[in-house]
């Protein structure tokens, strides 16, 4: 079949699996950009920065602390989340009783900010990091990098996990409440301020924790998160942020057609999945799993 | 709203702070007056560079301000405009202002396709579908053959406007410039005061009562996206003729931050205040130019500063000062 098409089986795997990669990525900073919408009606903007900012906690914790990649998977989404948190506390919280714009507009300036100083620091260009898992496994039908395959599991656990605790999960069931009526979830005894700020920093920790996994798959660089957040904004729009299994769903599939794109027509692959966008605006507007509001 | 009688009721909605319009055709002719002779005084590469962003942002600002949708991705009229402008100029040959007709109704046409699109949506979903539709549109250009790639189009000829006057002097440059800027404000400003503008007024308050007032709202959001987006274009062709060049700058999504900074500096919802944003903006760029990665810096930390501090922008804070002491007054 493979000969048919003229497509090396080797390629298309090999171009399926770094989709998957992709995917992985969006599904991971979809799901946060949902979650923090729901609690706090803000577009995190921030968020590629914080997925930059993950990715070169990574690379920090290794060149100046000697901490390895598995210290550094635990320990660097912390501490931006951390950083997440005090911006969500200082700067964020005087802009809910505002129109969404407000808080778009705040977290651009963020953005900005932090991949301008970045920047001035480690230049545009990428630093490397090394793969913390070498080698892989031959499948018969192509060959499997190990550190490929830990990044496709690693986010499908973290991603089930968030769906599980946030779908499940009493805890889950307070923040379900709480996007719904804040005012309400109050009045039962909850303190909603500190749930949206932990939910903020858990949104950006997810953020970060995928730039961990980033930094051995691609390069750390300043400019990494900047791209990809306009992509997870039309992931975003695709699959719409009502549900979050939607955001998962939407996310890996998106990453899988992108790398099917780049198998059979290249030229395509940076814009298929603005296309899809484009399509899915036509057809649906609320997005696949979206409900109109 | 026309009456320029000083006893306003106090707190009496004076119509966003356009004043009353006999002082504003005094300060508009003065405004004129000072641009007229401004290049003697300045260098005029720079007023032109300043003009061609307040035009911009202006068209920026008819949407944000008075129609209350945030475009995300205005670069891709202000950017595509730019490269039609200098392919037709610089490949086929055609003349300054045929150039620009062909930049802005490319920008037109490409405002329709997209407001098509983004209008489906609404509020925070609508900013990223602008963002988005403009990053494909920016991948487009990176790998259209007519943009040159990474170098963009350089040295776009400047040749004569209508076959008379030489712009390829800086000064006879500089007047024609000024004239699309103030065609083009005067459009803006016309826009806001008729009817129509009123409409896009209400949808920004209100859209659900707009809607149930019987108005087709998404054919004036339509209409209103298409009208912004050919005058960005209009202002993205007139820098091609300034600095003779279109390149892929001009379609990024930084471009589209900045043209959002510009009106958010200046007061988003007030006519000058996109003129003023601009104009600082870049003055600030021009001396910060050397600091090389802090621009980028500073910029976020003015969109921080005026999120968090000064939402009204400069002309609004001065506006609502001045309402408060008219309101003084009369009580």
């Amino acid at each position: 079949m493979f000969e048919l098409l003229g497509i090396p089986p080797q390629a298309l795997f090999g171009q399926l699996l770094l989709g998957l990669i992709n995917g992985a990525f969006y599904a991971m900073l979809s799901l946060g950009l949902a979650v923090i919408f729901g609690l706090l009606n803000v577009i995190n903007f921030t968020h590629g920065a914080q997925y930059m900012m993950g990715a070169f906690g990574a690379w920090m914790l290794l060149n100046y602390a000697g901490i390895p990649f598995w210290g550094a998977l635990v320990l660097s989404p912390i501490v931006v989340a951390i950083i997440g948190m005090a911006i969500e506390r200082t700067l964020l919280k005087r802009l809910y009783h505002l129109d969404h714009l407000y808080g778009l507009l705040l977290t651009f300036g963020l953005a900005l900010i932090i991949e301008g100083l970045f920047r001035r620091q480690y230049g545009s260009s990428g630093l490397p990091y090394n793969n913390p898992l070498p080698g892989g496994t031959n499948l018969g039908f192509m060959f499997l990098p190990n550190y490929r395959a830990f990044v496709v599991v690693a986010s499908l656990v973290v991603c089930i996990a968030t769906w599980y605790v946030i779908e499940r999960t009493k805890l889950g069931s307070y923040l379900r409440a709480a996007t719904e009526r804040p005012d309400l979830v109050q009045a039962f005894g909850i303190d909603v301020p500190r749930m949206i700020t932990l939910t903020y920093g858990f949104g950006v920790g997810l953020a970060a924790l995928a730039g961990v996994l980033a930094a051995p798959a691609y390069q750390v660089s300043p400019t990494m998160g900047s791209n990809l957040i306009i992509v997870v904004f039309a992931v975003v729009v695709i699959g719409g942020m009502g549900s979050i299994m939607g955001a998962i769903v939407t996310g890996f599939g998106l990453g899988i057609v992108e790398g099917l794109t780049k198998v059979f027509y290249p030229e395509a692959s940076s814009t298929v999945i603005f296309v899809i966008m484009a399509i899915v605006l036509m057809v649906k507007p609320a997005g696949l799993f979206g409900t109109a509001k | 709203m026309s009456t320029s009688s000083p006893t306003h009721p106090a707190g009496a909605p004076a119509a966003s702070g356009s004043g009353s319009s006999s002082l504003g055709t005094i300060f508009g002719i003065a405004a004129v007056a000072v641009l007229l002779v401004a290049p003697f005084g300045v260098y005029p590469v720079f007023l032109m560079k300043v003009m061609c962003f307040a035009l911009f942002a202006c068209a920026f600002n008819l949407l944000l301000g008075y129609t209350g949708l945030l475009s995300f991705g205005h670069a891709m009229f202000f950017g595509g405009s730019a490269y039609v402008c200098a392919h037709t100029i610089k490949v086929l040959g055609f003349s300054p202002e045929l150039g620009i007709l062909a930049g802005v109704v490319f920008a037109a046409l490409l405002g329709l396709l997209a407001g098509l699109l983004a209008i489906r949506r609404q509020g925070i979903y609508f900013a990223m579908v602008t963002l988005a539709l403009a990053q494909m549109f920016f991948f487009f250009c990176l790998q259209a053959p007519f943009t040159g790639g990474e170098d963009g189009l350089q040295a776009v000829p400047r040749r004569a406007l209508f076959g008379i006057f030489d712009l390829s002097k800086d000064i006879n440059l500089y007047y024609v410039v000024l004239a699309i800027f103030v065609f083009g404000f005067l459009v803006i400003y016309r826009t806001i005061h008729s009817p129509f503008g009123q409409v896009l007024k209400a949808i920004r308050e209100n859209e659900p009562r707009a809607i149930s007032l019987g108005y087709r709202v998404n054919q004036y959001k339509l209409m209103a996206f298409v009208l912004s987006a050919a005058l960005a274009g209009l202002a993205g062709s007139t820098k091609v003729l300034v600095f003779q060049l279109a390149s892929l700058t001009d379609v990024a999504w930084q471009m589209s931050g900045e043209v959002v900074l510009m009106t958010l500096v200046g007061g988003m919802g007030t006519i000058l205040g996109p003129v003023v944003g601009a104009a600082v903006i870049v003055t600030m760029q021009n001396y910060l130019a050397g600091l090389g990665e802090w621009v980028l810096v500073i910029q976020g930390a003015i969109f921080v500063l005026a999120v968090s501090l000064f939402r009204r922008g400069f002309v609004g804070e001065i506006i609502a000062v001045m309402q408060q002491m008219k309101a003084k007054k009369a009580g």
